[in-house]
């Protein structure tokens, strides 16, 4: 089967996608994978807009309703131990009460567990990451690129991280 | 989220994304896509569905672990339970976002223009 991109966007919201002009920079960049699955230490990247409810700033949805094309870059570092009633969702682009009714959703960190325990992989690191999606209009996504993109690698690095699944929402 | 992929995967660590929206994976160049045909925002399948969502999470390993030329995309044989009208409803937030919001009037004539061309 070949997945229809466009198949649960109403017309306006494809016709946003289909303007929005992007040619792919080559290469693509590559990182052969060296090492079976179960011997890798795997981290998890969303754009779901989660944060930590008890000690992080919530992602910045009044300045997006104030400048509708701005979105907010910023990064939130989660324990892959959280309890899924310590994380709330910022996003003004999609219904978030799945993630609220079920984090794996999107940040699969119960299944992630559930993979180490039977040797499909090898452990999962101590942290995981979130974004909110929305980089502005037309997309920017240069502050990932130059601060929040770097400071999140410089901390998968410092975690031994060999493999990342990232999830956009 | 394609330029979080390229840029991790330039570091020396391995990503595999999935994602409802390969058209934009592929403009962008991603080195390891899973496409699933999903609403957005469940991303790896419905809340409470931990069969579907475990299935997506192997088939994303899978590709991890056998993918052998950047730009790989594999598409997922998993269907979404519901209906396409129900699940088109279902993924978007009560109200429009406000670039949507702004932006809907400019594109309704676009495509008014559009059909009338």
């Amino acid at each position: 089967m070949t997945v229809d991109s466009f198949k649960f966007l109403p017309r306006l919201i494809a016709t946003f996608y289909q303007m929005t002009e992007r040619a792919p920079d080559l290469p693509v960049p590559w990182t052969p994978l060296t090492k079976p699955l179960s011997e890798c230490n795997f981290s998890l990247v969303t754009s779901g807009g989660l944060y930590v409810k008890t000690n992080q700033d919530p992602i910045n949805l009044d300045r997006e309703r104030k400048e509708p094309r701005w979105g907010d870059p910023s990064l939130r570092i989660i324990p892959m131990d959280i309890r899924p009633s310590e994380v709330a969702i910022n996003h003004l682009h999609v219904n978030t009460t799945y993630v609220e009714q079920d984090i794996n959703v999107l940040l699969p960190v119960t299944r992630m567990q559930e993979l180490v325990r039977d040797g499909t992989i090898g452990s999962v690191a101590h942290h995981a990451y979130s974004f909110m999606g929305y980089q502005g209009y037309p997309p920017d996504t240069s502050a990932w690129e130059s601060t929040y993109a770097p400071h999140m690698i410089d901390e998968l690095g410092a975690e031994g991280v060999d493999c990342v699944l990232l999830t956009p929402s | 989220m394609p330029v979080l992929a390229r840029q991790i995967e330039a570091t020396g660590i391995a990503t595999i994304l999935v994602t409802m929206m390969p058209y934009w994976a592929e403009k962008i160049g991603v080195p390891r896509t899973l496409a699933v045909e999903f609403p957005f925002g469940q991303t790896l399948g419905g809340p409470g569905n931990s069969g579907q969502q475990m299935r997506v999470i192997r088939q994303a390993l899978s590709v991890l672990a056998t993918a052998d030329e950047p730009g790989t995309t594999i598409h997922s044989p998993e269907k979404w339970p519901q209906d396409v009208k129900q699940a088109i409803q279902g993924w978007q937030p009560a109200q429009p976002s406000p670039i949507i919001a702004e932006l809907s009037p400019h594109f309704r004539e676009m495509l008014r223009q559009r059909r009338k061309g």
